[in-house]
């Protein structure tokens, strides 16, 4: 008699997603045929890409295996949820009273929609990406998935193309300034796939503000979140932007994200990664014009059997730019933590500054944090460098706070947080703070 | 009568190497003792022996303090049962400001006084600290940096004594508090302890100069020599080492003789 052992295919199985869908979808939502025939074309692109696996030198070592397709392709649908479904403390103002805006998305369908009256009367749009796409058709169309996250970029980008659900629009026109922060929920109460976007625009000497959310409740049945991000900074533009995921244990995240950054733009960018079973997300920079300016910040805490894969891109791409990015993240448990990233430089680029800096806590014998720097510089008169560095527990910093009374539990938390500290304070907003300090200490404790 | 620590032939070692050899020592509240002795003889392991360094094994003998064996203790309960150490060398902690970790060593203190305790509140937190700051001649703005981050020798130490002075210890050892201050330092920080000074504190200084000792007047001096006590004496035995140096204690006590 033969035994046979079941075990999974080598090759990932693709979720079992139709053109269909992809009428189906462009359809509900009565879009213009622009819109429908660059889902489609993107859907011919998904369908020749193969399933990136662990062959793939970028997924060496991001198994995805474990997805159940069958529960985590099914379209995450509204259930008649309000805004007050979403916890209090991640729909208040980011600071002070006042929203500047808030956007919030429960279950992919926006709930609330709120752009302050100063913003508005600057021709600042702030609004879901479908109302965009009726109100602003020539923006979007010109921006989306055009000139930042392309359907080519992979597999999951193609998908998303073809198939996004919800998104967000941010547009401020030249020489306007959000004074105000911009605030989107993306808040998720029932299990499945959504695909949601991330479009912002910033024309010539702009700014503006934004911090995204996303999180869902805890649930047995897995989710997928297959998204993109686009950061468009013009000339001598000005955007902070940050992005904080917690999503539930059961939840794939594959997302793609990409700045381009204008002469003497700035961007500030800044990711917090606590939830997700699995997370791999690509985090582009692109130096684009002369005397560009980027700077990525992430933090991440791992535990139990989180997969975290960040593989990040600084390319410079002209003269006199500056690209300065900062990783921390720590790991406990038997979670794994992947870090890859990239400076590039094409040739010629003079005066070009790069560095990148990834800081790993250990806080288990199983837990594993990789680091994987590089550097791909074709020109000579150029400042790059980078620097990983891994690290458990100071025992000599949790003696010395113990030796004035405080007990092992909190010592050791008071390091882990200060570890975080310098990362966390570039978050321009002190309750955002907190309720991240918050939740890294539910982790350090749980 | 006030606590007492009382150390009985205290044999400790580091890493299995023996390094003290049978100390015997008691400081009562109230009493200045200093400790002096030749580099690598022991006088830090010493300190940070009783303070429950978890490399530091004691291998033999005994710690009572305030009548309960204090080697029984980890290194928090013995700090909120009043011993406090001045570390020679303080460590740094990133992201952890000294505002913010005095705050904790006071609440955790209240804490342990009354479990509903609520802690110190900020206002009344930021008026202690300064006052503490004013008086050891601290610039406030160290209260919103990173502990020891950065911080000069000097002000590492001067830092130490305002922890002293905020938490009020009731036996404190000063492990080379003097070194790497400057003269005007050592002064104001010597001072800072004088105040302290009194009938519910006991100070163990351990140094390798008379100078603090001409600011903070011991009535005991000790010396110590490969992990053993081998003078004791009063203020004048200071003098005798400035003066002629460890060779006599060498040439006296020399495990190879
Ligand atoms: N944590 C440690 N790890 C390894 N060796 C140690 C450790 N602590 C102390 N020792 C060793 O124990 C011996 C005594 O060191 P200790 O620091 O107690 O001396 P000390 O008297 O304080 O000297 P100094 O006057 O130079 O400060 C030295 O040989 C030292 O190398
Ligand atoms: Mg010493």
């Amino acid at each position: 008699m033969v035994v046979r052992s079941r075990r999974r295919s080598l090759e990932p199985i693709a979720p079992g997603y139709t053109r269909a869908d992809v009428e189906a979808i462009s359809a509900t939502n009565n879009e213009p045929q622009w819109l429908r025939e660059s889902r489609l074309a993107a859907w011919e692109l998904y369908e020749d890409l193969p399933m990136p696996s662990l062959q793939t030198e970028e997924w060496r070592r991001t198994d995805y295996r474990h997805i159940r397709w069958n529960e985590a392709e099914k379209q995450v649908r509204a259930n008649g949820a309000t805004l007050n479904t979403v916890p209090a403390a991640n729909r208040e103002p980011l600071i002070g009273e006042a929203q500047g805006g808030l956007l919030v998305f429960v279950d992919g369908k926006v709930v609330h929609n709120e752009l302050a009256q100063e913003l508005t009367q600057q021709g600042i749009v702030f609004t879901d990406l479908q109302t965009a796409c009726r109100e602003h058709p020539d923006l979007v169309r010109a921006n989306l998935m055009t000139k930042a996250v392309l359907p080519s970029d992979g597999k999951f980008a193609a998908l998303h193309a073809a198939l996004w659900t919800h998104g967000v629009f941010l547009y401020v026109p030249r020489n306007k300034a959000a004074e105000l922060p911009l605030h989107v929920v993306n808040y998720n109460t029932r299990a499945g796939a959504s695909l949601g976007h991330v479009l912002v625009v910033l024309e010539e000497n702009a700014q503006a503000t934004m911090l995204v959310d996303y999180s869902s409740t805890t649930s047995e049945t897995q989710s997928a979140y297959i998204g993109a991000t686009e950061l468009l900074v013009g000339d001598a533009a000005n955007l902070q932007y940050v992005s904080l995921q917690d999503w539930n244990r059961e939840t794939f995240e594959f997302s793609h994200q990409r700045g381009r950054i204008g002469r003497n733009a700035n961007l500030d960018w800044i990711v917090g990664n606590m939830g997700g079973r699995l997370v791999k997300a690509y985090l582009e920079i692109e130096l684009d014009g002369m005397g560009a300016n980027g700077r990525m910040s992430g933090f991440f805490f791992a535990d139990h059997d989180q997969l975290f894969d960040h593989d990040t891109q600084q390319n410079h791409n002209a003269p006199l730019t500056t690209s300065d990015l900062l990783f921390k993240g720590a790991a406990r448990d038997t979670a794994r933590t992947v870090w890859q990233g990239m400076i590039k430089s094409l040739p010629q680029m003079q005066k070009i500054d790069g560095f990148q800096a990834s800081r790993n806590l250990l806080l288990s014998e199983d837990a594993r944090m990789d680091a994987i720097p590089g550097l791909e510089i074709e020109a000579d008169d150029v400042a790059c460098s980078h620097a990983a560095t891994f690290g458990t527990l100071e025992e000599e910093s949790v003696f010395y706070l113990m030796a004035r009374g405080i007990d092992r539990p909190t010592a050791e938390l008071m390091v882990i947080d200060g570890f975080f500290d310098e990362l966390l304070q570039r978050i321009p907003f002190e309750r955002v703070r907190e309720r991240l300090q918050a939740a890294m200490e539910n982790k350090i404790i749980g | 009568m006030g606590a007492a620590l009382e150390i009985r032939n205290l044999h400790v070692s580091v890493e299995d190497k023996p390094i003290l050899r049978g100390v015997n020592l008691t400081i009562k509240q109230g009493e200045v003792h200093a400790l002096m002795g030749p580099n690598g003889s022991g006088k830090s392991t010493l300190a940070n022996a009783l303070m429950g360094h978890p490399a530091y094994d004691v291998t033999a003998g005994q710690v009572i303090y305030d009548g309960q064996d204090l080697l029984e203790l980890e290194a928090d309960e013995r700090s909120r049962a009043g011993l406090f150490l001045a570390f020679q060398y303080p460590v740094s902690i990133p992201g952890v400001t000294l505002a913010n970790f005095l705050r904790q060593a006071i609440n955790s203190r209240k804490k342990a006084e009354d479990p509903e305790s609520k802690g110190i509140s900020v206002p009344e937190f930021i008026r202690l600290l300064r006052s503490k700051m004013d008086y050891l001649q601290m610039d406030h703005s160290f209260a919103g940096r990173y502990l020891n981050e950065g911080f000069s020798g000097g002000e590492k130490k001067r830092a130490e004594i305002l922890q002293m002075a905020t938490l009020e210890p009731k036996i404190a050892v000063l492990d080379e508090t003097d070194s790497g201050l400057d003269i005007d330092a050592l002064r104001i920080v010597s001072e800072g302890v004088n105040r302290l000074k009194g009938p519910d504190l006991g100070v163990l200084i351990i140094t390798h100069y008379q100078r603090i000792l001409n600011y903070i007047k011991p009535e005991f001096v000790h010396v110590m020599f490969e992990g053993q006590i081998v003078e004791n004496g009063g203020p004048e035995l200071a003098l005798q080492l400035e003066e002629h140096g460890y060779d006599w204690v060498r040439a006296k006590h020399s495990a190879a003789q």
